[in-house]
């Protein structure tokens, strides 16, 4: 059997994915050296289309699109990182929680995660946004409220299948609390569907959050794929890459993502991989 | 040898690259005559279930192939033969039983019309001889009320019924050859003992040749004309049933046959004084709720069982599946809570405590579990595993790791092994690691829940003499639970026989052997199989 690296990294389409991201990535860092001027100044005439000058070309006010594909990087992956990161926190906590404890404490949050799954995720964002006013922090939260009940379904399913397994029952004769049996026993065993399906959920929410900013609820004075996208998109036709530049960048980084979620998969769950 | 049904000349089928080794068979040849039931015996690992299924084209292709040999078949080769001629042959000529019957069977198709499907497949039969074939198989196989039967579903019949439903469908038409695959291995012991006497008679009627794949010689005892045992892939012994038995040749059949638990009672050391362990009046019963608004079902698993065990002493709680011997155990160790009744070690109430109030006394009371895969954590380094109790218990990190080691020399592995994590060790040494764990906090009581049952027979008697030794260095009693009555004759002075929740036998192991009271007790002697076998091995 080859090791988790080998299988994760000898998979091509992984390579691919990484790579993608790995710019992306760099770029986010790195954006204030690369474009060191507000992406929101003025640097031309608008409507320049992309050349030497101005790889990507200027929008309608005269910005530059690249500096803007760089500042945008990073406020997107931040916000799509940061609620990703506290929805599989959330989740997680939850979804253990009734999935060890069983019973009335399961009845209870399940429900309670079944009425957050039964709102439309996308409507229930904008209200929320709507009601908390636009911020990369209440970006954070509103992505991160309608995107944590499928990791808590994950996590459930997971620990009541290796809670009743039988190291679990010795911890539980040895004495150890209960608390420490989830910590130490149950979760590290849930870990490998919770990583593939947390990977997955960042390109989910990478959409979401330019979607949002699309609608102009992004965060305000942050430069955003999404708010570049909406801001071009009445100028499609005469002006096409303010749309497709960002549109593209969007599309690479989630397929991207979703690469790289699926060669986890595959590297953690070989035998699935194999059939 | 001229009526040869079947001829395996020289096959060889190799494993993907990544496997441990390169071939699961290698360059065996043997062949199985008309009317006869060979056993093919061996541990798992040693290639039996795949020949079989080589046999069948039910190789998992592509990473598992035949690469060499052939398979001879009424004058054809079976490795050559195009999938279509291979399906024709499957069910036909050549039919097959499996092990577990529940997964064998389609859970939403009443059995008569799955037995019906196989006629309907491969015969022109008009629908009404079909049903009165059907019928009449069922008939054949035992089975009360054939009428009753073929309307109902697989999981309204018992494991046994279920397997003769399997059975009745291989028969269907009147194969030249059957191939059975550990069929009995899931089923209780007097059930296997009816399907073992249910194959034979059948075979003799029909007059089919029997390929029987087994771990077990007592069940070769049983039913084998001639047997094959095998090791690695390769063909170690083979010969006349009444040869290999009782007068093995090669090194390492003699070794499983020696391995195979007997029927010599235990005899008792001494008169225990004052009991460890009292269980009095203990009761419980699971409530499942009825689906739609239907009655709640209810089960009694333990129905007013009491029994005690002495100091230094050993009892057999034995039972086939549904007996409650299991959740009598959980309720003793503090898994289960018992509705009525109670429990008292070294005098002291244990049953009725929380968790919070049971965790001094589990210095005093440990388990060993039943499947060595799942009773390690992948996630934890064995040492951490067995430090765990311990360090529960008070002592500090860097000594109960200590001790860890010395428990792993002890139990016969190496210290060194505490830095490793449980997929590195196999079913038997992980077998020892659980018994290191249990031992770790030093207790008075083990409790042990079938911990052999998982094991290969040679394996099984290692670990059965690592635990007869440690007994006796720790001074240790031990509650073992099981389904094997000879198991049980090995390791403990006193048997209490399970029936439904109710003990119906309980005395020493000698006395029970020697003079079986209870009907129930006498029929699960009865069905040990190759008693006699046993009892004539020196």
């Amino acid at each position: 059997m080859k090791l988790f690296w080998q299988r994760f990294l000898g998979n091509p389409r992984v390579i691919i994915g990484l790579a993608w991201l790995a710019m992306v990535v760099f770029v986010a860092l790195f954006a204030n050296v690369l474009a060191p001027r507000d992406p929101f100044s003025i640097v031309a005439v608008p409507f320049i289309r992309p050349s030497g000058a101005y790889w990507l070309g200027t929008d309608s006010l005269g910005r530059d699109v690249l500096a803007g594909l760089m500042h945008g990087a990073r406020t997107t992956l931040l916000i799509a990182v940061f609620a990703t990161l506290a929805a599989v926190a959330f989740g997680t906590l939850v979804g253990a929680i009734a999935g060890y404890y069983g019973g009335n404490i399961d009845d209870v949050l399940m429900r309670l995660t079944e009425f957050f799954q039964t709102i439309p995720s996308f409507l229930f964002a904008i209200v929320l946004i709507a009601v908390l006013s636009p911020s990369a922090m209440n970006l954070v939260i509103a992505i991160s409220v309608v995107s944590w009940p499928p990791i808590t379904r994950v996590v459930r399913g997971e620990v009541l299948s290796v809670k009743s397994r039988e190291f679990v029952q010795a911890a539980i004769v040895a004495g150890q609390r209960d608390s420490a049996i989830l910590l130490t026993q149950v979760l590290p065993n849930t870990l490998s569907p919770l990583i593939v399906t947390g990977s997955l959920l960042v390109a989910t929410a990478i959409l979401v959050e330019s979607a949002l900013s699309f609608l102009g609820l992004g965060a305000p004075n942050q430069m955003s794929w999404g708010f570049m996208i909406g801001a071009g998109r009445s100028f499609l036709r005469d002006a096409w890459w303010l749309v497709t530049v960002p549109g593209i960048a969007i599309l690479l980084t989630v397929l991207a993502i979703n690469l790289v979620g699926e060669g986890l998969n595959d590297a953690l769950n070989p035998r699935l991989a194999d059939l | 040898m001229s009526a040869h049904i079947l001829a395996i000349e020289n096959l060889t089928v190799a494993l993907p690259a990544w496997s441990d080794r390169k071939h699961a068979v290698s360059n065996v040849s043997i062949s199985i005559g008309t009317k006869e039931i060979l056993c093919i015996v061996g541990e798992s690992g040693s290639g039996k279930s795949i020949m079989g299924k080589a046999i069948l084209g039910l190789l998992p292709k592509p990473h598992v192939r035949a690469t060499g040999g052939r398979i001879v078949f009424e004058r054809r080769d079976l490795l050559g033969l195009p999938e279509d001629e291979m399906r024709k042959l499957r069910g036909g000529r050549i039919a097959m039983i499996f092990q577990e019957p529940m997964t064998a069977l389609n859970p939403l198709m009443k059995v008569g019309r799955q037995i019906d499907e196989v006629l309907e497949v491969h015969t022109d039969l008009k629908p009404h001889k079909r049903k009165a074939r059907v019928l009449a198989l069922i008939n054949d196989v035992r089975l009360p009320d054939p009428e009753r039967i073929v309307n109902s579903y697989p999981h309204q019949l018992s494991g046994g019924q279920r397997q003769r439903i399997v059975i009745a469908m291989a028969l269907a038409l009147e194969p030249a050859l059957i191939i059975a695959d550990e069929p009995t291995t899931a089923l209780d012991v007097t059930t296997q003992a009816q399907i073992l006497h249910l194959m034979k008679e059948l075979q003799r009627a029909h007059g089919t040749s029997i390929l029987f794949i087994t771990h077990d010689f007592g069940v070769v005892a049983e039913i084998a004309d001639r047997v094959a045992v095998m090791r690695h892939g390769e063909i170690v012994e083979a010969g006349s049933a009444d040869d290999v038995l009782r007068n093995p040749q090669a090194d390492y059949t003699k070794a499983l046959i020696a391995a195979v638990p007997g029927l010599k009672p235990r005899l008792k050391d001494a008169e225990a004084a004052r009991p460890l362990l009292v269980v009095r009046d203990l009761e419980k019963t699971y409530v499942t709720a009825g689906g739609f608004g239907g009655a709640p079902r209810r089960v009694t698993a333990v129905n007013k069982v009491s029994l005690e065990l002495g100091r230094q002493s050993s009892l057999a709680l034995v039972g086939e599946s549904g007996s409650g011997k299991s959740t009598l155990a959980r309720c003793i160790i503090g898994l289960e809570v018992p509705e009525g009744g109670e429990i008292l070690l070294d005098g002291a109430r244990i049953s009725g405590l929380t968790r919070n109030q049971l965790r001094p006394y589990r210095r005093d009371i440990q388990m060993i579990f039943q499947d060595p895969f799942a009773s390690l954590n992948p996630r934890q380094r064995i040492g951490n595993i067995i430090a765990l109790g311990p360090m529960i218990q008070g002592v500090s990190r860097e000594q109960a790791i200590a001790e860890a080691r010395e428990l792993l020399s002890l139990v016969g592995l190496k210290p060194e092994a505490a830095d490793r994590y449980p997929h590195e060790f196999s079913g038997g040494q992980r077998q020892r690691i659980g018994i290191a764990r249990a031992l770790a906090v030093k207790p008075k009581l083990i409790v042990a829940d079938e911990p052999v049952s998982a094991l290969d027979v040679s394996v099984q008697k290692q670990v059965l003499e690592l635990l007869n030794d440690l007994r006796h260095k720790f001074g240790l009693s031990m509650l073992f639970i099981t389904h094997d009555l000879r198991v049980a004759a090995t390791v403990c002075e006193d048997i209490a026989i399970m029936q439904r929740g109710v003990i119906v036998e309980h005395g020493p192991t000698a006395k029970i052997f020697a003079n079986p009271e209870h009907p129930y007790t006498r029929s699960l002697l009865d069905a040990v199989p190759g008693k006699e076998w046993i009892n004539a091995l020196p």
